[in-house]
């Protein structure tokens, strides 16, 4: 037995923190934020030279064959560096989904292209979770119509993967009866839109339907987790270096047991996530009757713990943490954001307890 | 990542498998907690015997001489749990001492202690706390004056578990009182039979009395009955806090207890419901149970690192603190669900479980307190895990 991440995996994780250490920088995050959105086409340019999206694709079709622990090491490390990315829409979900429902034409066909860097994939499955306001797509023949309400990845997508009821289907983004609507929300790093689809031609995914939008939502809900982790590492660690800089009463504020107990706190809580993080990465694809009950676990308890350490974090930056000076918020929002989609604490709770027969 | 055995571990596993087969009868029953129960020691006697009990200590003291295998002693101790079955006798004198002994006794006091202990037929308390010194355990006053060849010991000393049975005690004291406290303090073992040694049990909350007093009036100890040097206790007892930090909070305990309380939920009802068709409960549970799979894999990851002896750094620093809080919000929820029958308690008629969950929801408190507060607990990950600034000493008066 041996619980913890082999040398590949830890060089992996190396390879991705050292690109995004010169090329991931707040200030570039910044100016996508403000609406430069070159930078996520470059740095989306940079990650598949580091032939790092193409983790979960097989070998067979020019990808790594590696499994969910290695997407969640890398979306780990684009969550520490609030990196605008679609990594877990496009080279997650997406790929999930096309190695789970496709058949073997589809599979040679979508994933080889999207190895060779021609297509890119959004993915909408919202509704699959919970539909709100009645949103939904319907498939008619090779025709897609409806609404695909926050569709994830648009910062980079070619083509959309999404659920249409029991169907998956893609489209191309520039197809007849596509209308867009950019969403603005707290997290500017990540680009999210409402797709109205009027009539649209499609590729229906041939195998069956429900388990690979299951796989989806899975490794999903698994990858925003480890974003979620990889931004509180950060925020816990930004609130230790400025509790020891910053100084109240002649002393760095950091010896008060009051600001001290807060970080306690929040790496007490925090630690603890690492190894279910991992676990639940792991068993995606190598305990496969646990997998969905810890993606479950995972999305749920590490969006609270990341609540509550962006919240906490802020706080001990006192009024700086509040600005917009350090930055602190993009892993604020960062969080928050995750936090909702593909089902937030709640939702992801009873979806747990249905798994286990606690709940109809 | 590997969860699988090697051949070496599952043959391992089976080994420990037809041990607890084959000594069943053996076995006293798990609420067998009697220190001087003859069924308990005759059991530690096989489990020594067969590498189950004191597995890597020494032979020359009664050990069994394995070589440290985390890895196999988290299988013995699933196995033991997974039987139901009673592992060695878990003693402070076990747990704290004999690893004392072996790292500063003397081959004397090796010799003559540890034997003995892991038998169980010598049994230990602790003689740490005082009424004045809890959390700041290095400002401790119990005196030990030198008379001749023997330490004369007046003082007190308080939450001592198994005072009334322990045939011995080791306790720390204060020989040096114009050195800084923590020089000032020596290590001694004594009988609990010398003369001026007073017990007083300890009433607590849950209505039992899980600890004592202590009071030592005189009590004359021979001064060669000393672990270290004259000063040098701190250094020893920090050796032992190791140990009792390590001890506590164990995370398939929670999960037990978790998957009893689940049981709890679909079994009782209310309004002619299962417990468990309450959202709010249900919900609670669930979240409860994200955080006891966490505790797991990371107590999984520790028992890796040690094995692969790697440091687990801030990993193994929030157990104890991140352990009892989880233990005592489950006693929490199971008594919250329970409702009305959640606050039966002793020999009530319907009692649930024989009154445990109200037992542990106050015990846990006591040792969310105990062993290392939570708010010190906090301090170690703040500055040992965290490289935090310590406060700024308090100059004295």
């Amino acid at each position: 037995m041996y619980f913890g991440l082999s040398e590949d995996q830890v060089m992996l994780q190396d390879t991705v923190r050292r690109f995004l250490d010169t090329e991931s920088e707040l200030d570039h995050v910044r100016g996508f934020a403000n609406g430069d959105t070159t930078l996520a086409g470059k740095l989306h340019a940079g990650l598949m030279e580091l032939g790092v999206p193409l983790v979960l694709i097989p070998e067979a079709q020019g990808g790594l064959g590696m499994g969910v622990l290695e997407a969640a090491l890398i979306q780990e490390m684009l969550g520490r560096y609030v990196t605008p990315s679609a990594f877990t829409p496009a080279y997650g979900m997406a790929v999930a989904g096309l190695n789970t429902g496709a058949n073997a034409d589809q599979r040679n066909n979508w994933l080889g292209r999207i190895a060779g860097g021609e297509v890119i994939l959004g993915v909408g499955v919202t509704e699959a979770v919970g539909a709100r306001e009645d949103a939904g797509l319907t498939v008619t023949g090779d025709k897609v119509s409806g609404r695909a309400s926050f569709v994830m990845g648009a910062e980079t997508a070619t083509h959309f993967l999404l659920g249409a009821g029991n169907a998956l289907a893609i489209i191309d983004r520039s197809s007849d009866g596509v209308q867009e609507t950019a969403l603005t929300t707290i997290d500017k790093t990540r680009r999210v839109i409402m797709l109205d689809l009027d009539n649209v031609a499609c590729d229906v995914l041939d195998g069956a339907a429900q388990p690979a939008i299951d796989a989806m939502i899975n490794v999903g809900r698994v990858l925003l987790a480890a974003d979620s982790f990889g931004a509180a590492e950060v925020m816990l660690q930004k609130a230790v270096d400025y509790s020891k800089d910053r100084e109240q009463f002649n002393r760095p504020i950091g010896s008060f047991q009051a600001v001290k107990h807060m970080c306690a706190d929040m790496a007490a809580r925090l630690e603890p996530c690492r190894s279910l993080l991992w676990y639940a990465a792991y068993a995606q694809d190598n305990v496969p009757e646990e997998g969905p009950l810890m993606s479950c676990m995972v999305k749920s308890h590490i969006s609270e713990v990341g609540k509550f350490i962006a919240r906490t974090s802020t706080e001990v930056h006192g009024g700086m943490g509040f600005t917009d000076l350090m930055g602190l918020h993009y892993w604020f929002k960062r969080i928050g954001f995750n936090r909702q989609l593909l089902g937030g604490p709640e939702k992801t709770r009873h979806d747990a307890a249905v798994l286990q027969g606690f709940a109809k | 990542m590997d969860l699988n055995l090697t051949l070496e571990y599952q043959a391992f596993r089976s080994e420990v498998k037809s041990f607890l087969d084959a000594h069943r009868d053996q076995a006293p029953s798990l609420s067998d907690r009697g220190v001087r129960s003859e069924k308990r020691k005759a059991w530690q006697k096989i489990l020594l015997e067969n590498g189950y009990a004191a597995r890597t200590l020494p032979t020359q003291y009664g050990g069994y001489g394995a070589t440290p295998d985390a890895l196999k002693s988290r299988i013995i101790a699933e196995e033991f749990s997974r039987a139901k079955m009673p592992g060695g006798i878990a003693g402070q004198g076990i747990n704290m001492l004999v690893p004392t002994l072996l790292e500063m006794g003397t081959d004397d006091q090796k010799e003559k202690y540890i034997a003995p202990t892991l038998r169980g037929d010598m049994v230990w308390c602790q003689g740490y706390s005082e009424p004045g010194a809890g959390s700041d355990l290095a400002s401790l006053r119990t005196s030990a004056v030198l008379e001749g060849d023997h330490f004369v010991i007046n003082g007190q000393k308080i939450w001592t578990s198994t005072a009334a049975q322990a045939d011995m005690i080791f306790c720390l004291v204060r020989t040096e009182p114009d050195a800084p406290k923590h020089q000032g303090i020596s290590y001694l073992l004594f009988s609990m039979d010398t003369p001026g040694i007073e017990v007083r049990p300890l009433m607590t909350m849950t209505g039992h009395a899980e600890f004592n007093e202590v009071f030592f009036t005189d009590v004359r100890v021979p001064a060669d009955q000393i672990v270290g040097k004259r000063g040098e206790g701190w250094m020893v007892a920090n050796a032992t806090l190791t140990h009792e930090r390590g001890m506590l909070g164990d995370p398939d305990a929670a999960l037990s207890r978790l998957n009893s309380i689940a049981e709890i939920m679909q079994k009782e009802t209310i309004d002619g419901a299962p417990l468990m068709d309450n959202a709010v409960y249900r919900d609670r549970l669930i979240a409860l149970q994200a955080e006891v799979f966490a505790m797991k894999f990371n107590g999984m990851r520790l028992t890796t690192n040690a094995h692969e002896k790697k440091s687990s750094g801030m990993a193994g620093m929030i157990v104890k603190l991140q352990g009892c809080e989880l233990n005592h919000r489950l006693a929490e929820l199971a008594i919250d669900v329970m409702g009305e029958y959640g606050i039966l308690f002793e020999d009530s008629p319907f009692i649930r479980d024989k009154g445990m969950w109200q037992t542990a929801y106050m015990f846990d408190l006591g040792l969310i307190i105990g062993g290392g507060s939570a708010q010190i607990q906090k301090n170690i990950i703040s500055e040992r895990g965290l490289d935090m600034p310590r406060e700024p000493k308090v100059t004295k008066k």
